[in-house]
């Protein structure tokens, strides 16, 4: 077993009306960002966990996404690969 | 009858569902704290309003483990009665004793109104004594109150009748500015596919008296007496 860091962003489902972006969207072109276009605001999460390697410790935060950390109905998660914590 | 009120870190309706049982209704309650396996016989079981856990992660996403959740789980699948209100309702979502989800306010704004809603089906052993079309005053409280599922659970949930409250005005319509949250198809509460999880945003328990600037939610918990005592 070795101790490894993992990350995960959880955004808004893609199509889902996402009020917080789009409010975060409109502040930035009232500060002159002409160019902003749709803006997702999400979570961003740091874990640390054992594991037995760096694909044991990514599968076991895909489990915890699914089981905790990001809502099935409403959010998408991607786990960055793990790095030695 | 015995209803069981849960109280998690957090919880800021459980006293008021707790009076609610006790005072307007007459029967026993009793608070039934996160940490406890036993729901002490209780015949309903309160999910009440609050901030549970600090609403951290997800509203309602981590009081769903909570130890007391396991047995309210298993009430619930051997038919026994559940309410949850506000926080309660975000709860039962997450744990998928209800289907879909509360998101924020498409405002962006914590809404504490008078709100009215409308009875769309009163065959339930929450509603029976209400009128089907009937307009309820009730209170709302929540930043997370925007109910979302996909277009297919919404069909399915309207087609089956499992759609128990909608927002609507004074004459029961239902219109985008009845909404206070921007929530599919202007719903405010629904239940489980066996009828006996009911899960809303707005507050019955707080509006047990015209007191308190309605009655309404009285004939809720009065609808669960006649039905399970009988």
């Amino acid at each position: 077993m070795a101790r490894f860091r993992l990350s995960v962003r959880i955004v808004p489902r893609k199509g889902l009306l996402d009020p917080q972006g789009k409010a975060v969207s409109d502040a930035l072109h009232t500060l002159g960002f002409e160019g902003v276009g749709a803006v997702h605001v999400g979570r961003y999460i740091v874990i640390e966990t054992s594991a037995d390697d760096a694909r044991a410790a990514g599968e076991s935060v895909k489990e915890m996404c699914r089981k905790l950390l990001a809502n099935p109905v409403t959010e998408d998660f991607e786990v960055e690969s793990a790095v030695p914590a | 009858m015995k209803f069981g009120i849960v109280t998690f870190p957090g919880s800021n309706c459980d006293y008021d569902a707790y009076h609610a049982v006790t005072e307007i209704l007459g029967e026993e309650a009793v608070y039934l704290w996160h940490k406890e396996h036993d729901l002490q016989n209780a015949d309903v079981i309160v999910l009440p309003g609050g901030f549970s856990y600090g609403d951290y992660l997800r509203a309602g996403a981590i009081a769903r483990f909570s130890p007391i959740m396991q047995e309210v789980a298993a009430h619930a699948k051997a038919g026994g009665p559940v309410l949850g209100v506000c926080n309660g309702f975000q709860i039962l979502c997450e744990a998928h004793l209800l289907p879909g989800a509360l998101m924020r306010n498409a405002s962006l704004q914590f809404v504490s109104a008078p709100v009215r809603v409308r009875v769309e089906n009163n065959q339930t052993l929450f509603t029976n004594l209400y009128e089907k079309g009937e307009v309820l005053r009730l209170p709302v409280a929540h930043g997370d109150g925007r109910y979302y599922a996909a277009p297919d659970v919404l069909d399915a949930l309207e087609s089956s009748g499992r759609v128990i409250f909608r927002y609507a005005d004074a004459s029961g319509n239902i219109s985008a500015d009845a909404n206070p949250n921007g929530s599919e198809r202007n719903i405010a509460g629904i239940i489980n596919e066996h009828g006996n999880v009911l899960g809303l945003m707005p507050h019955p328990e707080r509006a047990c008296s015209p007191l308190l600037g309605s009655g309404d939610g009285a004939r809720l918990l009065e609808s669960i007496l006649s039905r399970v005592a009988a």
